[in-house]
């Protein structure tokens, strides 16, 4: 609907500017916050004209968190999570699909299911899994007594153990195993014309290369949404790394941004602390700056 | 090039039987046409040829091997849908080359038999673009390109011309015709445009209902149809059927309003029958003409080169068509004349052809 309506196109900016007035503040008061020396961020109230320490406070959060290493460790895990995600959201739904096959409905069912299961309520669970990923089949083992038998045979105790504590592996896999994108791709996927695959039956293309050669290229739109959505989750995810990190060596950004926090009783070096928050929400916002055309796309426009 | 043997084919979804056991020869190089109404199996019978559904019963068999349960792929046809199903997101030339590629063909070749195949279809300058920039016709034609790259034994077109406004369809008809007159191969096309089958056909297939009604050139379908959906089916307007009872002496017509007289043909008294009229083959007279039929004007629809004029007899609606200057008004009172030779009977139960009932025809007396 198209009106000119010269009060209410008004009123609508108003409402837009306040709107992003109450999302920009914080990150005003962040930045500002972050260029302040230590005596003016601790004037109450805090003086909102940008202060002149600015590079000297990023300088100093970035040495002091140890930085450099740790927005390495973030960014492989969030681009792992979302590769990660991608691909096994992308085989899933394409078998859920494409192929009739016993307990299909279930599976999917399965699948959905786990949207009501967030990584919180199945943490105790899945950190006992990382930290020995062959433990469910040691009890198996030790449930049905075959362990018992072995040990009885060849006289070699069975304990299977294989621990992803302190590794890339820990750090992504628990985070790729949801339904979100599954659900995401099976909704793609049943939009795009079944004679397209029928085309491609008839010009010889089997399975595998019907998905790589036409069902890819198609979903290029929903992969960059996808990717970038994950890659933030990932990015921003702090009980899991804080959990399954107890050596320095694998520490994401967003953890070791409570470096920077003063303790009770510490410096108020709130500047600092500002300065690293600024540093650790800088990668998110230039993957969703370069990837915001496709992102978009890929989440409204279906393309004919 | 090949033929098709179709051996008592039948297809059910879950209880439903949507073919009912269909037989058809289809000689090499031939091109056939089924013809029907959406949803009397004709698209399923044609999915079933290309392996596209799976064959509940009886037997496809191309160049006499039995083909049921082979893929699509190692079957040798290709097929133009309906949408045409371009991939969006490949060109003109990765389109038509797909199979091809697929198949591992060399780049150089593909390269090669692409340009071929664009230069017969005058494509060769859209070969970069994307379907989203082409036209309908363009569409249509790498559509059909695409079929034709991989020298298929057999076309298999599924209402290909659907989608295309009337005059873009007039001229794809001919230039099917006129590839098919030049690769000469085995073609089944599936149509329920009834210009489309007569003008395309080497033979006619006219489906009902999951069953073949009538198989026969076009000319035969239209002069001596099978059976009484044949006869509405095919010819625009459709025929008249005017619903009769044999008597002693001939035919009692309309409730027992018109009679008409002629021998018996051996059919019992009391049988009841249908008599269709093409609107073509009925005259214009001046009323009470001797021999004539005498009828009120109810509407006239002028086409043109000619006009169809709907006619009130005895309170059934008859349609005549003629390319003579007549304007009658509506209201108006005209005689109308029918030749025996154009008349045709069926049996009002099984709705089969009366072939017996025509050859002893003689003078109307309506």
């Amino acid at each position: 609907m198209v009106e000119r309506t010269p009060f209410l196109n008004f009123f609508t900016h108003v409402i837009l500017f306040v709107g992003f007035v109450l999302c920009i503040a914080p990150f005003a008061v962040v930045a500002i916050a972050a260029s302040h020396n230590l005596k003016d961020v601790n004037d109450v109230p805090m003086s909102l004209l940008p202060g002149s320490d600015f590079w000297l406070n990023i300088k100093t959060a970035w040495t002091t968190a140890d930085l450099g290493p740790k927005l390495l460790n973030s960014f492989i895990m969030a681009a792992g999570v979302a590769a990660g995600k991608v691909i096994i959201s992308a085989l899933t739904a394409f078998s859920i699909v494409y192929f009739r096959y016993p307990g299909r409905t279930f599976i999917f069912w399965l699948i959905f299911v786990t949207l009501m299961l967030p990584l919180e309520v199945r943490i105790v669970p899945t950190y006992a899994v990382v930290a020995n990923v062959l433990s469910p089949y040691q009890a198996i083992l030790d449930v049905t007594g075959l362990s018992w038998l072995i040990e009885k045979v060849s006289g070699v105790q069975v304990s299977l153990s294989l621990g992803l504590l302190n590794s890339y592996s820990g750090l992504i896999l628990p985070l790729i195993a949801t339904a979100t994108g599954t659900f995401l791709y099976r909704q793609f996927f049943l939009t795009v014309p079944d004679e397209l695959t029928e085309a491609a039956r008839m010009d010889g293309a089997g399975a595998l290369r019907f998905f790589v050669d036409i069902l890819l290229p198609l979903s290029r739109n929903n992969m960059a949404a996808l990717g970038t959505i994950m890659f933030l989750w990932a990015w921003n995810q702090y009980l899991w790394p804080l959990l399954i990190t107890t050596d320095q060596s694998h520490a994401t950004a967003v953890t070791e941004l409570k470096q920077l926090i003063p303790n009770v009783g510490g410096i108020p070096e709130w500047n600092i602390a500002m300065a690293g928050t600024l540093i650790v929400m800088l990668p998110p916002l230039i993957v969703v700056v370069l990837m915001q055309r496709w992102f978009v796309r890929g989440l409204i426009a279906t393309e004919k | 090039m090949a033929s098709i043997t179709i051996r008592d084919v039948k297809k059910s979804y879950a209880k439903m039987q949507v073919v009912h056991g269909v037989d058809l020869d289809i000689a090499s190089g031939e091109f056939v046409v089924i013809l029907g109404p959406s949803g009397c199996g004709k698209s399923t019978l044609l999915r079933m040829i290309a392996g596209l559904e799976d064959i509940s019963g009886g037997e496809i068999a191309i160049d006499g091997t039995v083909v049921n349960k082979l893929e699509p792929r190692e079957r040798g046809c290709a097929m133009v849908f309906q949408n045409y199903a371009l991939y969006p997101h490949m060109s003109v030339a990765q389109n038509i080359g797909y199979s091809l590629k697929v198949a591992g063909v060399p780049a150089a070749e593909r390269t090669q038999r692409i340009q071929a195949v664009a230069r017969t279809l005058e494509l060769e300058h859209l070969l970069d673009r994307k379907p989203m920039a082409l036209s309908g016709g363009q569409r249509q034609r790498v559509a059909m390109g695409r079929a034709m790259i991989r020298e298929p034994k057999v076309f298999l077109f599924d209402e290909p011309l659907s989608n295309l406004d009337a005059k873009l369809r007039v001229q794809m008809r001919s230039e099917i015709r006129k590839l098919h007159r030049r690769l000469n191969a085995t073609s089944v096309f599936v149509t329920h445009d009834q210009v489309e089958a007569m003008t395309l056909a080497d033979r006619l297939v006219v489906m009902n209902g999951g069953r073949v009604e009538q198989v026969g050139t076009p000319a035969e379908i239209y002069s001596r149809p099978a059976s009484r959906f044949v006869a509405t089916f095919v010819g625009a307007p459709a025929m008249n059927i005017l619903e009769g009872t044999v008597e002693l002496d001939g035919l009692s017509l309309l409730g027992g309003s018109r009679h008409l007289t002629m021998a018996r043909a051996g059919l019992p008294v009391g049988t009841k029958v249908a008599m269709g009229i093409r609107p073509e083959a009925v005259r214009l007279v001046a009323p009470g003409t001797a021999g004539a039929l005498n009828a009120t004007v109810d509407l006239v629809e002028e086409l043109g080169a000619g006009r169809v004029i709907y006619v009130d007899l005895d309170g059934a609606s008859f349609s005549v068509m003629t390319s003579e200057a007549v304007h009658p008004e509506p209201g108006s009172a005209v005689g109308l004349k029918i030749s025996p030779d154009d008349l045709h009977f069926f049996s009002s139960d099984t709705g089969t052809r009366l072939e017996v009932f025509k050859a002893s025809v003689p003078e109307p007396a309506l």
